[in-house]
């Protein structure tokens, strides 16, 4: 995305900056502002100020609801909103095992890294084999996730990308299809499981959703949601990709969770 | 959709057909033709660029920010560049001596050519003046296009769209002494060389012709500088993420500002390029609208 070579543009800010062609000391003015010197912690990092990330916060919640579409600025939300989710569950992570692995490894996850060929060959039944056939039916691909920008710790960052990657994963558990109604429920689990503010901010497009919909969203979803996340292990501490063999029911006995209520999963009619 | 009126007067301009996509995927990322390399170099933003890598970076620019150009114009300055163009306009008086012909550079989306045109028909019931709208990137014309087409001079002789650029205006289409007004209006900070660009403008003029130009200048009080600098820095690149998907050009928008020439350097430009100009003051060769924020420029051709 652009935004990965945009803190490299800005960056390059040395020497002194040209007002009316008189040189106006950068040391002075400008050495702890942000605006015009932005030292980027990792590739695609963009500091924000305390005024910008509430301005980006007000316009990307707006701009998400208004047309939820914008990947990006749901995605922005998530990262202006999570700054006091991220260390707790970073520091969640440090307690598990499976969740220290993840955090020395830092592993990604996308088409270069995954070997779907291995994958579509195991068994059905096995996690592998149920992720590839989510992928196809759902026709999504584990690339569309848009970096981190707005988080300035990079092992935060990491965090932030970690759950942006590994909620397909939390989508393919479950087999949730990627329509509106789905996405909500995951959404209320992942408020319950993980506690990301954006996750309960997401609730504000079920306003959106029709009478009958939004009954069994408010009746069934959400409460499956809340009480399955919240007695969950944190997902975040799953290391995925040390568990393709294994059999997706043992996965949810293992991690304390069960399916949702019928009509959102690929499986059901 | 097709752009019947469009005529590409600079091929040089599109010879590195593959750079403004892959620069709009990789903004900033220079790509010169290193056979052309001349060792001048050319600001873009708060980075210097080989100069040869200008026009093609800046054309990335608007290829991204061409379909969002009016809206995120209204959004970065609450609407005041309505007011400004709008002063520009009455400044200029465009048909107040009888119909002209008037050239408008950089001027893609019509705002000024439209203004123009309306004052001529407004006041003084002018239908004869003519606008040639020139850019260098067709997908600002083909907006202007667009917005030209649900008015009244659509199809007529009153308005034309042209690929150029402003530095290498093609002579045989726009020839020496034939224009009586000049404008440019918030492009001139992506030129490339502001002397070739007022060059071109004193060749195509008539003698007695006006140059105009309307630019986003240096503000005078320092207090407000520093806070009009500080507002702009934070919210503008982030106006322009969240309503254009594309912070980088933005930020290229609000450095390109900082670099461009003050009030009295620009003056002192245009006079080199043999322009008849006020005094150096205020009010003279120049005239601050909002402190300084923006500026209009004028000059006569001796």
């Amino acid at each position: 995305m652009i935004g990965t070579v945009g803190a490299t543009a800005c960056v390059r800010f040395s020497g002194n900056v040209v007002f009316n062609r008189t040189l106006i000391p950068t040391s002075r003015k400008f050495r702890s502002s942000s605006l015009l010197h932005r030292s980027s912690a990792y590739p695609g990092h963009i500091p924000l100020n305390p005024f910008e990330n509430a301005f980006l916060t007000v316009g990307s919640s707006l701009m998400a609801f208004m047309d939820p579409k914008r990947g990006d600025m749901v995605a922005a939300l998530g990262e202006t909103t999570g700054g006091l989710t991220l260390p707790k569950l970073r520091d969640t992570m440090l307690d598990s095992p499976e969740g220290r692995r993840i955090l020395k490894n830092r592993p990604r996850i996308s088409s270069k890294t995954l070997d779907f060929g291995r994958l579509k060959a195991l068994p059905d039944g096995t996690f592998g084999r149920e992720y590839t056939r989510w992928l196809e039916v759902c026709k999504v691909t584990p690339d569309s996730r848009e970096p981190v920008h707005y988080v300035d710790d990079p092992e935060l960052a990491y965090v932030m990308q970690r759950y942006r990657e590994t909620h397909d994963f939390y989508h393919a558990l479950f087999g949730l299809r990627v329509s509106v109604l789905p996405e909500l429920a995951l959404k209320a689990f992942e408020f319950a499981n993980l506690g990301f503010p954006m996750t309960a901010l997401a609730l504000g497009a079920s306003f959106k959703l029709k009478k009958a919909q939004s009954d069994r969203f408010w009746h069934e979803f959400l409460p499956w949601g809340i009480r399955c996340g919240g007695s969950a292990r944190c997902l975040m501490t799953v290391y995925w990709e040390e568990r393709w063999d294994q059999e997706v029911r043992d996965i949810k006995q293992e991690l304390g969770v069960w399916d949702p209520p019928a009509g959102l999963s690929i499986y059901s009619p | 959709m097709m752009l019947s009126q469009v005529s590409h007067g600079a091929k040089r301009t599109n010879r590195q057909l593959l750079a403004p996509i892959l620069l709009r995927k990789n903004h900033g990322q220079a790509t010169p033709n290193n056979s052309q390399l001349s060792g001048r170099t050319a600001s873009f933003g708060f980075r210097t660029v080989p100069e040869e890598s200008k026009v093609s970076l800046v054309n990335g620019v608007f290829d991204s920010m061409a379909p969002t150009y009016d809206l995120m114009n209204d959004a970065i300055s609450l609407g005041v560049h309505r007011l400004w163009r709008n002063t520009f306009i009455s400044t200029l008086k465009p048909g107040h001596k009888g119909p002209i012909r008037c050239i408008d550079v950089a001027g893609g989306t019509a705002n000024i050519a439209l203004r123009i045109l309306d004052h001529a028909r407004k006041e003084y019931g002018d239908r004869e003046t003519t606008v040639e709208i020139v850019d260098i990137n067709a997908q600002m014309l083909r907006e202007g296009f667009k917005k030209c087409e649900k008015t009244i001079y659509h199809n007529t002789p009153q308005v034309s769209f042209h690929v150029a650029n402003a530095q290498e205006l093609p002579p045989s289409q726009f020839k020496d002494n034939s224009y009586d007004l000049y404008t440019i209006a918030f492009g001139t900070r992506y030129c490339t060389s502001l002397p070739a660009v007022l060059g071109e403008a004193h060749r195509v003029l008539k003698p007695g012709g006006t140059f105009a130009c309307l630019e986003l200048s240096t503000m005078r009080n320092p207090l407000l500088r520093t806070l009009y600098d500080r507002c702009s820095f934070s919210v503008i690149p982030l106006l322009g993420a969240i309503l254009a998907r594309d912070r980088d050009s933005y930020q290229y928008m609000v450095e390109s500002i900082r670099t461009f020439p003050c009030q009295a350097e620009l003056a002192g430009m245009i006079k080199d390029a043999g322009f008849a100009t006020g005094g150096d003051h205020n009010g003279g060769a120049w005239r601050d609208l909002w402190g300084g924020i923006a500026c209009i420029h004028t000059g006569v051709k001796e």
